[in-house]
């Protein structure tokens, strides 16, 4: 590409910095096209970060758009006191709606309370964008998680079932995005697709952000199963024959508690995660989400469910 | 990695013949960006099909749609860094639908790696993909000579390769050309500079792409500020504030600066740069910022921001563009489409037709119809005006895309020329 002239000055923008333009630009869309857009919030340090960068877009102003919360009820509790604190110190407007309303409106039916809950986490949802009538929903999802959201658009179009159809997918090019959709459908948008494990860990110790205690290194009851460690719970105890043992453990996601698992480290702060995720050999998924290891593709087959 | 490090996107072009998913998978391994139970994963999948070494090329391998299907999908998404650099790579198959998902990819990279097959030497999907390059205006070109271990890694063959490229790139307005043989099945030229080919006293791919200067990759000189969002509080402290919130596409802007408010002309200074992070004296592009202006002038979402100067962009109804076709379904010239440019969208027609550019031959064909995959030469007329530079020389202002009211799919994207 050819240029005008070339400017001398030379300004440090460091990747931190790039990614973190990029989503602010991307949120200023939503908020700039879509009628009646949601930012999903739940807690955790990808939505975490998705509220910095909000704040980076939007203040002195208020968010033109509600945090939303879609609760399975299988929570962490430190994760659930972050969620309402941080939203609480923003003064933004948080709506929570849960699993179980769906299970008395007999829209889920499970078969016991236990089991992990993420699959049906795409019927509430829905029901809750069509509650509200939202053309678009903001995700914390990162392409660098899974293969099927490597392959998913930032705006990612969706039917009026929710659906994700791989095959038809609207070009995304430069940084100019169609945000149209008609009554009934929606979009999901997810301003931070670009960013990584690492990158997150870097930006949360710029930020200094405030995140759940369990991300850092705590000593917990576990135990051991198909080379997983499985915090003991309310809902998960140990089955006869398995031994409790209590070990230095970190999330390094958090979701469902039936079916997130710590990983063994002794890191307490951001600094020592992110020179643990500099040398780590296993992918976040792959080390810490159960639900997704039942087959190679269940998180595309999730994503087609309406899952976000 | 500490947090200075920069970020550059690229894409790879080629087959899976010249080797792409191979290269692609020995920079993610031998950079030590493979975790384990991805390795393990396409081991067992090796092993399954029969293979002695694991196939580095599964680490790209799809989804189970296209798996069942028999079909790709255009473009993922991947990601490593090294100590100097983050890196993200737009991976598109090389397959019939090649021009759009190339297109597409190239649209946010730095650069492209261009794959030939030694063997074989410039090829006409070599012209393709170079042209598609130019098009697309990404600045830089890594011309991958791979498979040299198939040619003895030979000097000779190698100088021969290069010669004819370079004729043929002068002839595009391709500028930053790098040239480097290797062998991605051998990790030769990669990461590792290998023990094969040490007449070649150039980078290894992975230390060229850690070393290319990025940092002109945008226009610095012009300022140009797409007004996003506007910023009203309307509360307490805030309850007069009125900013103007955007990305900087170019240049950058000074508090004190006049500006100029496009399409309406009026003019103004910049009095405050807002930030979360506290006010700026300066702020560049690609920052990120919501700007305040000494007078109260009527803006909104769509206008642009331009320091008043020597380079003023065009503000018009009419313009030409390079359009490539995205969509299933031809373009209708009796049809009216929506064009979104930076952050104004506006209805549109195609006044006229040119040609099509024979991507691979590079001859024009006029007065043609216009379907997937085509690069076609078209005059637009746009209800509004709009602001615009040439996609020349800049690649926000003058891009745009093309998007169908009746499906709203996005059917082409456009480059103003």
């Amino acid at each position: 590409m050819k240029l005008v002239e070339k400017n001398m000055t030379k300004h440090t923008f460091t990747h931190l910095d790039a990614l973190e333009s990029e989503s602010i630009h991307i949120m200023r869309e939503v908020a700039a096209e879509c009628k009646n857009p949601a930012l999903l919030f739940s807690g955790g340090k990808d939505s975490i970060v998705m509220l910095r960068i909000a704040e980076k877009a939007f203040r002195p102003a208020k968010f033109p758009f509600p945090l939303v919360h879609i609760d399975t009820e299988h929570n962490f509790p430190e994760v659930i006191a972050t969620r309402d604190k941080l939203a609480n110190d923003l003064g933004e407007r948080l709506i929570v709606r849960s699993l179980e309303d769906s299970i008395k409106r007999g829209s889920i039916v499970i078969k016991d309370a236990s089991l992990p809950r993420n699959p049906f986490q795409s019927v509430t949802l829905l029901e809750t964008i069509a509650e509200f009538g939202f053309d678009a929903c903001m995700g914390g999802a990162r392409r660098d998680e899974e293969k099927a959201r490597a392959k998913e658009r930032i705006f990612s179009f969706r039917d009026e079932f929710g659906q994700w159809d791989p095959k038809n997918q609207r070009p995304e090019l430069w940084d100019t995005y169609n945000t149209r959709v008609h009554a009934g459908e929606n979009i999901r948008v997810f301003p931070i697709s670009n960013w990584t494990e690492m990158d997150i860990w870097q930006y949360i110790g710029r930020e200094q952000l405030h995140i759940p205690s369990i991300y850092y290194a705590h000593e917990r009851e576990v135990i051991r199963r198909g080379g997983l460690l499985v915090p003991i719970s309310d809902l998960v105890q140990p089955k006869p024959g398995e031994k409790v043992e209590v070990v230095s453990v970190r999330f390094r996601t958090v979701g469902d508690v039936t079916c997130t698992a710590p990983v063994e480290s002794t890191a307490r702060t951001v600094e020592e995660i992110i020179e643990e995720t500099a040398t780590t050999r296993i992918t976040e998924r792959g080390a810490t989400r159960m639900d997704d290891q039942t087959s190679d593709a269940s998180m595309e087959l999730r994503k087609k469910e309406g899952y976000f | 990695m500490d947090t200075t490090t920069q970020l550059l996107r690229f894409i790879t072009a080629g087959s899976v013949d010249d080797g792409k998913s191979t290269l692609i998978g020995r920079l993610l391994h031998d950079s030590k960006s493979i975790f384990e139970d991805q390795f393990s994963a396409i081991s067992k999948t090796s092993e399954k099909r029969g293979m002695a070494a694991v196939d580095l090329s599964l680490l790209t391998d799809g989804l189970q749609a296209e798996r069942e299907q028999g079909i790709t999908i255009d473009v993922a998404y991947r990601y490593f860094a090294t100590p100097k650099r983050k890196f993200i790579i737009g991976d598109t198959p090389g397959h019939e639908q090649y021009t759009r998902n190339m297109v597409t990819a190239a649209s946010t990279a730095n650069l492209v790696v261009i794959l030939i097959d030694a063997r074989k030497g410039v090829l006409t999907q070599t012209r393709r993909h170079s042209y598609l390059a130019s098009l697309v205006g990404v600045p830089h070109i890594v011309l991958a000579v791979n498979k040299m271990d198939m040619v003895d890694y030979s000097q000779a063959r190698f100088d021969e390769i290069v010669a004819e490229y370079k004729a043929f790139a002068a002839q595009l307005n391709l500028h930053d050309v790098h040239c480097i043989p290797m062998s991605a099945l051998n990790g030769d030229m990669v990461v590792d500079r290998g023990d094969n080919l040490g007449w070649y006293q150039g980078p290894a791919l992975l230390e060229l792409l850690e070393k290319v200067e990025i940092d002109h990759d945008v226009n610095t000189s012009d300022f140009r500020f797409p007004v996003q969002w506007v910023c009203r509080p309307q509360t307490g402290e805030y309850h007069d504030f009125r900013g103007f919130a955007g990305r900087i596409e170019a240049g950058e802007v000074s508090v004190g600066d006049e500006v100029t408010v496009l399409p309406s002309g009026r003019t103004t200074t910049v009095k405050e740069i807002v930030t979360y992070d506290g006010n700026l004296q300066t702020a560049f592009a690609p920052q990120s910022v919501t700007l305040t202006l000494s007078d109260e002038i009527d803006i909104s979402r769509g206008d642009m921001l331009v320091r008043s100067s020597a380079h003023p962009p065009k503000v018009e109804k009419t313009f030409d563009a390079m359009l490539c076709w995205l969509s299933e379904s031809s373009l209708d010239k009796s049809r009216k489409y929506l064009i979104k440019h930076t952050t104004r969208t506006a209805k549109c027609l195609f006044s006229s037709v040119d040609y099509r550019v024979d991507v691979n031959t590079l001859e024009q064909h006029v007065n043609p119809t216009v379907s997937m995959n085509d690069i076609v030469r078209v005059a637009i007329k746009v209800q509004q005006p709009l602001v615009f530079d040439s996609y020349e020389i800049d690649r926000a202002t003058g891009s745009f895309i093309v998007i169908d009211e009746a499906t709203n799919n996005t059917v082409a994207a456009g480059m103003i020329r």
